[in-house]
């Protein structure tokens, strides 16, 4: 076998054959030579290009749209709008990571009556190159009645307050709506005991207020959709997605087309991250086909994709908490105000889910509130609504712990949740690691190791996410020379052709480089969900495995058939060897897996696998993260010096990625930690909408991640895997918080911890 | 982007003439790391690319017998940072250049379209305005000298008239004694445009004191500016804690900045304070 590190395979996966060791990516040839396809490669026959007309203004009435001087300009061959569209169902649909109303959807691809945030699309042009379509972009006619802006969550909760949609009513705690439109889009709310019990039982209680930014993920591959609406009435869309189904399920009904009329491919995808599970492009890209009978392929640029697309909400949190001063977490009041952007559904259901999961507090009362303000519409990012709330509650917790004078692990260890325990929102947790990886974390080189030097600070967080399963499928067939195509449903994104074909290769007993994974169009596969959720290596792996199964019951067969014993006398064992019974001479009877391949076409027929899994269980995954920092208190600069994550994988499938979506998770939350911001003016233009100036972290940045892989497997699972893609994300903006306040005596209040912000906390505090 | 044409020009009369010809919308291209993106965005209205990095005297690198140099404008940046005696005669120089762009984008652009391109938060003009240099410009009129801090006069714009263009930068020898810093203030460690920056150049006594210096900060105002009040709180008297204050002060109090995303109004004043101190101490290092 090919490894890309000939590293020993761990104590828990040593009984397997394939899983946890690291062979190198079936697509790895592809994606270093160049001959992956992503979207923006895609080129067909008198495909025209496309661009689309976008909002100068964050909240404005649309009075007209006269597009006739863009229609008439030499090589447009047609200008779309909003009223072009079918008119849309008030129904809610199926969006990959929980629902939306139809209505809504459409108006944020393109809007109607009113624009809701800046770069919001307002008209799409097909002509015969990019050039003379970005001209014809300049000759579209938009009148606008403009309106005040509502850019905070604070401000939109406010009576009086701009609204962005007259027929938006609060949904309340007992299922009413509220009788006055709002921005306000829903409360919920979790309880435990009883809080007020709770503090009265407290020997501290700390209450901060927090402000976090809204956040892009930063795919570095922009969305592109590319349709062709075909003579017979079905449509062809190729695109960057996380889920392919979620696409054909969510352009359908926006064209009032049957979901088996439209067949979507999935490209190779530069990143995602919950971003690329919406649709933006694509049914803009259909309707311009429809019009022209030509395919049509719109790309955005990075300004595009800034203005329009992502982010995760920026949010204002509050959370009271109080201890016993033996460091008993004795309440816990947490209120959470997510922007949802322009349209209801921001992530703060499962942040607030997530905010307190990973602790035992005998009282809880946990509030969200979902809240529509003019910007963005938000789309998932890695681990939705968590990084936020726990942000909040981790940061607190780390107080407590600094001012009972206790271990910030040790505190953690002594409310930490275990097997047995329930959230307030009612998840009973089996089988978790999250006490092992807080344990882990104290042995890790790091903890262990002593801190020197001025303006340097160590900090830790605890993260907690859900990882659930839904629906996957697989098909594979056995070839002659035993090798296993693999049929997969799920865009790859971090690697999880690997992790699937290594699970299908573990149950066949065969080498994972003998199983070649494809990932295919909604008409090649059976229906699987959004590649998110760090769902994928868990229910495709299950969907391989069952897969898998199928086959192995079908070689039994067969072998029987060609030894003309009973199939329940023939086992396929593990290790791919099929065995039958004696045969009349006494000689035992066994086919090897490639030997019996050999004959399957001479024997009746080759063997297709299939499987179709629709899991809705969990594998919790927690992760307990450690940072040291150094802080310039005259530029107010925080350095990352260095940062260990400690992570339950369940059972690491393949350690390699794992490792790598550990450190990619940290990079995304130290990310969001020091410099990753929307920076808004007051009329809600987006001043930053450029790499440039919106600040990810880059390689010079970040030290070296160090990874500490925690394997508790999931007892839910056939090989015990939990997901691994999303928690990381969450403890590093608490525990770089930390660490700040441990260098420099400052507890900071936002998101991002900036030198601006760092400055203005210090030495330019006029306070 | 729209439509544009492209000329090489073989000389500099050449591309006098060709920019002349080409009018308002003609620009000249060194590196294009500026003002292709420009083109691109449709933030500045170009429909003739006059390219003057084909003319040798625009791409060369002079050093005079008496320690003087003279830079063409379209030398990218990596030549001048790898040019040994640039590194030891103008280390300031290796300071700005290698911190423009990326390292890749330091393969095309170059101190000259740094000037050109006119912005308030350059990371070459600083340096360009301690070390004195002097801008030599053709155009139709013939050539021209401007002391490089009268060359920008706001944001993206500058002295060039119609036609003309810099052919180069020259530098007067540095003094014995003397030593020069360049600093910028960025959020992340790379890939960024300054919040603020600041370089010092300054001369001193065998007796530690400061003989002569110059100070001047960017991204603080509609130009990068000299700040000579720096200068003069320094000059006269060995370096002390209470003349590089004064000196930071003096930044603080020149510097008028804009509110924007890459700064607030307080941050940058204060860092042009912090800047101006950590330049100063750092070019007397080098002077020593």
């Amino acid at each position: 076998m090919v490894t890309a590190q000939s590293q020993p395979q761990s104590k828990e996966t040593e009984q397997y054959n394939v899983i946890g060791t690291r062979p190198i990516r079936h697509d790895g040839v592809d994606k270093v030579t160049g001959a992956a396809q992503y979207g923006a490669d895609l080129s067909l026959p008198g495909m025209l290009a496309g661009r689309v007309l976008r909002s100068p203004h964050a909240h404005a009435r649309i009075v007209s749209i006269d597009t006739s001087k863009a229609e008439a300009l030499d090589g447009v061959k047609a200008v779309i709008t909003n009223a072009d569209f079918p008119r849309a169902a008030d129904a809610e649909i199926d969006t990959g990571e929980g629902t939306a109303n139809l209505r809504w959807v459409l108006d944020n691809v393109i809007a109607s009556d009113k624009v809701l945030y800046k770069g919001h699309a307002v008209a799409a042009v097909a002509a015969t190159d990019h050039h003379i379509a970005e001209d014809a972009l300049e000759l579209i006619e938009v009148k606008y009645d403009v309106l005040t802006p509502v850019l905070d969550v604070r401000d939109a909760m406010v009576d009086g307050s701009p609204l962005l949609h007259d027929s938006l009513h609060t949904k309340e705690l007992d299922g009413s709506t509220s009788d006055s439109a709002s921005n306000t889009a829903s409360h919920l709310q979790f309880t435990k005991g009883d809080t007020e019990d709770g503090f009265a039982e407290a020997d501290v209680v700390i209450e901060r207020e927090f402000e976090t930014s809204m956040a892009h993920q930063g795919y570095i591959e922009p969305h592109n959709g590319t349709a062709y609406w075909r003579a017979d009435g079905t449509l062809d869309i190729w695109t960057s997605t996380q889920g392919a189904f979620v696409v054909r399920d969510s352009v359908a009904p926006l064209l009032q087309l049957s979901p088996s009329q439209v067949k979507v491919t999935p490209m190779e995808i530069g990143g995602g991250f919950g971003g690329k599970i919406p649709v933006y492009l694509e049914p803009l890209a259909a309707l311009l086909s429809q019009k022209t009978g030509r395919p049509v392929k719109l790309t955005m640029n990075r300004e595009e994709v800034l203005l329009a697309t992502g982010p995760t909400s920026g949010t204002y949190m509050r959370v009271r908490m109080g201890a016993k001063n033996d460091g008993t977490i004795t309440a816990a009041d947490v209120h959470l105000a997510f922007e949802a952007g322009a349209y209801p559904g921001s992530p703060v259901g499962a942040g607030a889910m997530c905010s307190l999961a990973p602790y035992d507090i005998a009282n809880q009362k946990i509030d969200g509130y979902d809240v529509v303000v003019n910007k963005p519409k938000t789309a998932a990012y890695r681990a939705p609504g968590a990084p936020q709330a726990e942000f909040a509650t981790e940061s607190v917790l780390n107080e407590l712990a600094e001012q009972i004078g206790q271990d910030p692990l040790e505190m953690r260890l002594k409310n930490a949740s275990v097997e047995g325990n329930t959230t307030a929102a009612g998840m009973p947790f089996g089988v978790i690691g999250n006490v092992e990886c807080m344990t882990a974390a104290q042995e890790s080189p790091h903890w262990q190791s002593e801190l020197e030097g001025p303006n340097r600070g160590r900090g830790v967080a605890q993260g907690f996410w859900f990882n659930i399963g839904f629906e996957s499928s697989a098909y594979a067939q056995v070839n002659g020379d035993g090798t296993v195509p693999l049929v997969l449903g799920s865009t790859d994104i971090g690697g999880t052709r690997a992790s699937i074909a290594m699970q299908l290769a573990e149950t066949l007993g065969i080498s994972s480089d003998d199983v070649h994974p494809h990932v295919v169009d909604t008409n090649s596969v059976g229906y699987t969900q959004v590649t998110g959720g760090s769902r994928t290596t868990f229910a495709g792996g299950w969907a391989a495995y069952e897969c898998a199964m199928d086959i192995r019951k079908q070689m039994e067969q067969r072998a029987a058939q060609v030894w003309e014993c009973e199939a329940d006398d023939v086992t396929y064992g593990d290790d791919a060897i099929i065995r039958g019974p004696a045969d009349e001479d006494g000689n035992d009877r066994q086919f090897t897996f490639k030997e019996l391949a050999g004959q399957l076409a001479t024997s009746g027929g080759h063997i297709v696998g299939r499987a179709d899994v629709n899991k809705t269980s969990s594998g919790p995954a927690f992760a307990t993260h450690i940072v040291d920092v150094e802080v310039d208190p005259d530029t107010g600069k925080v350095d990352i010096l260095r940062y260990t994550a400690v992570q339950d994988a369940g059972t690491a499938i393949h350690p390699a990625y794992v490792e790598g979506q550990m450190q990619g998770g940290v990079a995304q939350g130290v990310g969001m930690a020091l410099n990753e911001e929307y920076f808004y003016d007051d009329s809600g233009d987006l001043k930053n909408a450029s790499l440039l100036d919106y600040r990810m972290p880059t390689a010079l940045d970040l030290p070296m991640i160090e990874p500490i892989i925690v394997e508790v497997p999931n007892p839910g699972h056939p090989y015990g895997v939990r997901g691994v893609g999303e928690v990381p994300i969450i403890p590093p903006a608490p525990a770089v918080r930390a660490a700040i306040a441990n260098a420099i005596g400052v507890h900071m209040t936002e998101l991002p911890m900036s030198p601006r912000a760092i400055l203005d906390a210090t030495v330019l505090d006029e306070d | 982007m729209q439509a544009v044409k492209y000329a090489r020009a073989e000389s500099v009369e050449d591309a006098v003439r060709l920019l002349q010809e080409g009018g308002d919308g003609a620009r000249p291209l060194a590196g294009g790391t500026d003002v292709i993106v420009q083109a691109r965005e449709r933030t500045r209205d170009i429909d003739l690319f006059v390219d003057i990095k084909h003319i040798p005297e625009v791409v060369d690198i002079q050093h005079g017998a008496d320690g003087s140099l003279t830079i063409g404008a379209a030398t990218p940046c990596y030549q001048i940072y790898g040019d040994d005696t640039i590194a030891e005669r103008f280390p300031i120089l290796v300071d700005s250049c290698s911190l423009i762009g990326g390292t890749a984008i330091q393969g095309r652009a170059s101190l000259g379209g740094n000037l050109c391109n006119s912005s308030p938060a350059a990371d070459g003009i600083p340096s360009l305005i301690v070390l004195e240099a002097q801008v030599e410009i053709a155009g139709p009129n013939g050539r021209r000298t401007v002391a490089v801090e009268d060359f920008c006069t706001s944001p993206g714009r500058n002295v060039l008239g119609s036609g003309e263009f810099v052919v180069s930068l020259s530098f007067p020898a540095p003094a014995e004694g003397s030593g020069a810093r360049f600093l910028r203030f960025i959020p992340r460690n790379e890939m960024d445009i300054a919040v603020t920056n600041a370089a010092t150049q300054l001369r001193l006594n065998g007796d530690g004191s400061v003989a002569w210096a110059r100070v001047a900060i960017g991204a603080v105002a509609p130009t990068p500016l000299l700040v000579s009040e720096a200068a003069e709180a320094l000059v006269g008297q060995p370096l002390s804690e209470d003349s590089i204050a004064a000196a930071a002060a003096a930044s603080r109090a020149a510097a008028s900045p804009i509110d924007d995303m890459r700064g607030s109004i307080r941050q940058r004043v204060h860092l042009a304070g912090v800047l101006t101190e950590r330049t100063i101490r750092q070019a007397a290092e080098r002077a020593a």
